[in-house]
This record gives structure tokens, C-alpha cells and sequence, in this order.
């Protein structure tokens, strides 16, 4: 379409004044239907793709919960919320529940401290940084299974991890760190800040570029101590990074599955599961899928309703136009 | 207090260097040193790990290596894994970049209920929708097909995607799409010729996020390949595990090999992982 055709319908779209955009929307410079064609083929397939694997699916979960079902055949055997009562009431669900609560709960209170205090450590001149960088970065990239298949090999009875605590006279502190029930979460724990403590530390080392050295000299000189001037002007600038982190960090630990699974599969005596590995366990060795959505469906309720109290109340202020979807 | 050349805040800073060092130290080792003993287990017998799980190589072996390197499985996951992580990548940038250029450029009724749709996305993950989703992939014949997982792994890839490009398509002044206009460029035009080209740094970054994920996948290669002939990298490092328990020098080379390609894509993508992460927070 040329210029002045393209000049000529914001003047027409003016006039006839339409009746589906505001006054502050800027004027039209195409006519609706090309738009529409346009809109069509950009926003189309991506919404085709999202809808049929993303959107859809979630619905359908919730249709599938309602039913006694096995993943084939017609479904016939609806049993309402019969579903949901029997998982909620189950204590390996219950426990699997726990487990994620207890990753959720362990990793505000190790991760976040230790990933600040190193970043703090590390922020500033030191040789070798970029070197440094990327090698706190790569357990990081690592997928879980890999780094699953790494620790079952270090954690062996009688392996390395073993070996060294013995030779440093420690050997009492050995356990069986996967096959001990009161042991196995906390194993998976440490395996956990291995994988994603360098991501924390990334994070905030990024984070830290942001707070000016002005600021921190300027305290200094009125007289505040390091440990002041890190409480009272560093850690407040690093809010949005922290918050981020705590969003990523709570959401990630509730969908724990992976490592779980090649380590342990839940086991010993469901002493791991989490609600993904329950809910694959349930869907996909048992084949009930009725009930598997049912806790995919709890699963999904607890993620969003986390999200949605987290993006009200704490996120806000830090992502309009990334999240919340400001533009313009 | 006492007049220096050294401002106290420089002057605290060096005096915490030992403490700084110690740290950098202490934190290499605890994420090298784990790392180290897999690849130099590699080059050990099983007999060396068993009567020292921590020690050197003595002599060096290089069979366990050879063997996974000449064997055909190695080379099959890593093209499988090329596979799906490519495709994956190109639909979801493709497609996401399309969708961001129509959501921040265009004014249209429900563009805040689709963005919305989209950012719902990022909130669960794929477990949540996996039922439904194998059984959708069964019924369109996809299961034993890379494309089975290439296209859902791309479907939540999108949200990520968007989330990134949208703002910073926005935040591409309006002159110079007038200009465009001017010069006779239609609005796909601009997209293609200038919006795209302009947006490239963005690109580059959902792009790395959205191979990294795929490449990483493990739920849904596990639940769509049975045969190992189609297996990804994950999944066939995580079924070499379990099915040659007992021979750990072997593992640990497979595992060894199967960092490498994540490595080096890393070590270039390195700036892009983290730009993305703390782009997509700071907006």
C-alpha cells in the first residue's frame, strides 16, 4: 500500500470516528479488514500453538479430573470431586505436598542469604572474575538429569562424597543419603543448591551492578559502618532482584521433578516425592489419568494462586511492562 | 578521622580482598570439583574407582571415552537432542516474535486478554499439562516423533518469549516506523526489514533461553520416545545410568561427553543467559 492511501484512511478512520478505539488511540493507517489479515497472520499461529498445547490441555485436565479414567476409551466414569478428595487425602500426596514445601521453605532461608552474601563477596575488583563468573554459572546450564547422573555417582555408598568425609575424619557424618527416609530431602536439597546457587549468584552480581558506588561511598564517609551501609542501601536496592529471585526460586521448587526422579523416584518409601513425580507415578505407571489430572489440576491451583498473591502484593512495582504488560 | 589519600570505602574493600579471594575459592571448588571427578573418573577402571572413589587416574584409560565415542547411541542422542532444540527454538522465535510485533504495535480489542493468556504460561509448568498433552500427541501420531516434542516444548517456550520481545519491541520509537511508512514500507515490511533486524539482541536472547530449556527437557522425551533410538540426551544419559549401574568409569564418560555440547554453547551464550533472566526482570 502506498503513502498516500496509507494518508488518506487515518483521515477517513478519523472522521467516521469508529467506534472500537478510544480517543487517545493514535490515528488508523490502515484500513480494518487489511489490519484484521494482518493481525490474523501475525498473532494466529502462535495462539493456534499456545491454545492446543498450553491452554487447552489445562482445560481438559480439569474436564478429566472429574472422571474414573485410564486414558483410553470413552469417558464414562464421572466421579465429580471424588478425584481431589482422594488425593488430598492421601498421605504420600500429603507428604509429596511437604517435600515441595520443604524445598520452597530451605531455599529462602540457604539459598537466598548464601547467594547474596557471595555475591556481595564477590562483587568488585577480583582477579580472574569472568573466569569466576562462568564457572559459578555452570551447574546452572547443566540439565537436571545430567546433574542427577552426576551426584548418584558422587553419592554412592562408599564414593566419593563418602571417601572424602572419611578422609577428612569425619566418616561418622556418612549416610546413606539416598536410601535413608529422614536423610534423602536434605540430600536432594544440597543437590539442588549445587545445580542453582551460581544462578542466585549471577542474579545478584547483575543486581549489584545497578547500585551506584556513589551511594555506598557517600555512606561510608557520613560514617556507616559496612555492614550498615549493606542493610541500609544495598539490600532495599536489590529488592526487585531478590523478589525475582524468591518468584523464580518458590515456583521452580514447587515443580520439582526431574532430579527426583532419576535420583530416587520419589523413593525410599515415597521420602521424596514431590507433587510432579506423584503426579506422573499416578498418570503414567498406573495409567489413571482421572486422578493424575486432579493433581496436575491442585498442582496448577497452588503455582497460580502463589503467582497471582506474589505478582499483586510484592511483584508489582518491579515488572510493569514486563509481566503486568504496560506499554506505551 | 584520619586524612588519607584512601577513601574508607576503598579502604574496607581492601582489606575484605583475603575474605573476597577465600570465597571465590571455596565456591569454584564446591561447582568444579564434582565436575572434575566425573570427567578424570572417565579416564579410570572401575577397579581404580572402586578401591579409591576420590583419587587421580593411574594409569590413564582412554577406553571408556573411545568406546562411547565409536559407539552409534552417543552420536544418535546428540543429533536427536540437535534436533528437537533447533526446531523448537526456530518455532517458538518465530512464532513469539510475530505475536510480540502484533501485541506491542498494533492497537486492537482483547490485545491484554492474549498478552494475559500468554504470561498465564509462564505460571505452570509443563507437568501440569502433560496428561492432556500426551494424550493429544497419541492421538496425532506423534509419540516416537521429534516433532511431538519439538512443538509442545515451543508452545512453552512462547510465553518467555513474548514476555521479552514485547517491551522491548515497544520501546522501538514510532519515528522510525513513520519513516518506514513514508518510504513506502508496509507495516510487515517494517517488521521484517527494520523492526526485526533492530530487535536482534532480544532475539538472540529468547533464542538462548528457548534451546537451553529444550535441550534440558527431560519430562517430556521420557513420556513421548520408548525407543532408544529416538531418545534426547537427557533421557539417554539418565537410561545409561540406570540400565550400566554397575559400571560407574563408564557412566561417568557418557556423562562427561554429554556436558560438552552444553558447555560450549554456554561459554558463548553466556552473556545472553544472564541478560535475558535480568532483562525479562528489569523490563
Amino acid at each position: 500500500m502506498s503513502a498516500t492511501t496509507a494518508a488518506a484512511t487515518t483521515d477517513v478512520a478519523a472522521a467516521a470516528g469508529s467506534p472500537s478505539t478510544s480517543s487517545t488511540t493514535p490515528p488508523r493507517r490502515r484500513s480494518h479488514l487489511r489490519k484484521r489479515l494482518e493481525l490474523l497472520i501475525l498473532i494466529g499461529p502462535a495462539t493456534v500453538l499456545f491454545v492446543a498445547f498450553v491452554f487447552l490441555p489445562l482445560i481438559a485436565a480439569g474436564y478429566y479430573s472429574l472422571f474414573d479414567w485410564n486414558g483410553f476409551g470413552p469417558l464414562v466414569d464421572f466421579v465429580g470431586l471424588d478425584n481431589y478428595t482422594k488425593a488430598l487425602g492421601d498421605p504420600l500426596f500429603q507428604g509429596a505436598i511437604g517435600h515441595n514445601l520443604f524445598i520452597v521453605v530451605a531455599s529462602l532461608v540457604v539459598q537466598l542469604p548464601l547467594s547474596i552474601a557471595l555475591a556481595l563477596l564477590l562483587n568488585g575488583k577480583i582477579r580472574g572474575r569472568t573466569a569466576l563468573r562462568l564457572l559459578v554459572f555452570t551447574p546452572y546450564v547443566l540439565s537436571e538429569a545430567v546433574t542427577a547422573v552426576i551426584w548418584l555417582s558422587l553419592l554412592q555408598p562408599h564414593g566419593v562424597v563418602d571417601g572424602l568425609l572419611e578422609g577428612a575424619g569425619l566418616g561418622g557424618l556418612v549416610q546413606l543419603w539416598l536410601a535413608d527416609q529422614n536423610v534423602v530431602m536434605f540430600t536432594l536439597f544440597a543437590v539442588i543448591t549445587w545445580k542453582y546457587i551460581g544462578f542466585g549468584i549471577i542474579l545478584f552480581l547483575a543486581g549489584l551492578q545497578g547500585v551506584p558506588d556513589e551511594l555506598r561511598e557517600a555512606a561510608s564517609i557520613d560514617g556507616a559502618s559496612g555492614w550498615q551501609t549493606t542493610r541500609l542501601i544495598v539490600l532495599p536496592l536489590l529488592g526487585p532482584t531478590i523478589r525475582i529471585w524468591i518468584f523464580l526460586s518458590i515456583i521452580g521448587s514447587l515443580q520439582l521433578f526431574d532430579l527426583v526422579w532419576i535420583m530416587t523416584l520419589g523413593g525410599p518409601g515415597g521420602a521424596s516425592t514431590t507433587m510432579a513425580s506423584y503426579l506422573i507415578d499416578r498418570g503414567f505407571r498406573r495409567y489413571e489419568f482421572g486422578f493424575g489430572s486432579a493433581v496436575a489440576i491442585i498442582l496448577f491451583v497452588i503455582c497460580f494462586v502463589f503467582a497471582l498473591f506474589y505478582q499483586r502484593f510484592a511483584l508489582r512495582r518491579d515488572t510493569q511492562g514486563a509481566i503486568t504488560g504496560r506499554v506505551e | 578521622m584520619t586524612a588519607t589519600t584512601v577513601s574508607p570505602a576503598s579502604r574496607r574493600f581492601t582489606s575484605m580482598t583475603p575474605v573476597r579471594y577465600l570465597a571465590a575459592l571455596l565456591i569454584v571448588g564446591v561447582t568444579v570439583a564434582p565436575l572434575l571427578f566425573v570427567i578424570l573418573g572417565g579416564f579410570r577402571t572401575n577397579a581404580q574407582i572402586n578401591s579409591d572413589p576420590a583419587g587421580l587416574p593411574s594409569p590413564w584409560v582412554f577406553t571408556n571415552y573411545a568406546n562411547i565415542l565409536g559407539s552409534e547411541s552417543f552420536w544418535r542422542f546428540l543429533g536427536n537432542s540437535a534436533l528437537v532444540s533447533v526446531s523448537s527454538t526456530a518455532v517458538a522465535v518465530d512464532l513469539g516474535s510475530m505475536a510480540a510485533f502484533a501485541l506491542s504495535r498494533y492497537q486492537f480489542r482483547g490485545r491484554e486478554a492474549i498478552y494475559s493468556m500468554f504470561t498465564v504460561g509462564l505460571l505452570f509448568p509443563l507437568g501440569v499439562a502433560i496428561l492432556p498433552v500426551y494424550l493429544l500427541l497419541r492421538q496425532l501420531h506423534l509419540l516416537e516423533s521429534w516433532v511431538g516434542v519439538a512443538l509442545p516444548q515451543a508452545a512453552f517456550a512462547l510465553p518467555v518469549t513474548i514476555i521479552i520481545l514485547r517491551p522491548f519491541m515497544a520501546a522501538i520509537p514510532t519515528e522510525i516506523e513513520d519513516a518506514a511508512v513514508v518510504d513506502g514500507a508496509t507495516r510487515l515490511g517494517f517488521f521484517w526489514r527494520i523492526l526485526l533486524p533492530l530487535s536482534r539482541p532480544a532475539l538472540v536472547t529468547v533464542s538462548v533461553l528457548a534451546f537451553i530449556t529444550s535441550w534440558n527437557g527431560y519430562l517430556l522425551p521420557l513420556l513421548v520416545f520408548n525407543n532408544p533410538a529416538n531418545f534426547t540426551l537427557p533421557l539417554g544419559v539418565a537410561t545409561f545410568q540406570s540400565q550400566y549401574s554397575q559400571d560407574t568409569a563408564s557412566i561417568l564418560a557418557f556423562t562427561a561427553l554429554s556436558i560438552v555440547p552444553a558447555l560450549v554453547f554456554f561459554i558463548f551464550a553466556e552473556r545472553h543467559i544472564v541478560g535475558g533472566l535480568t532483562g525479562s526482570v528489569k523490563g
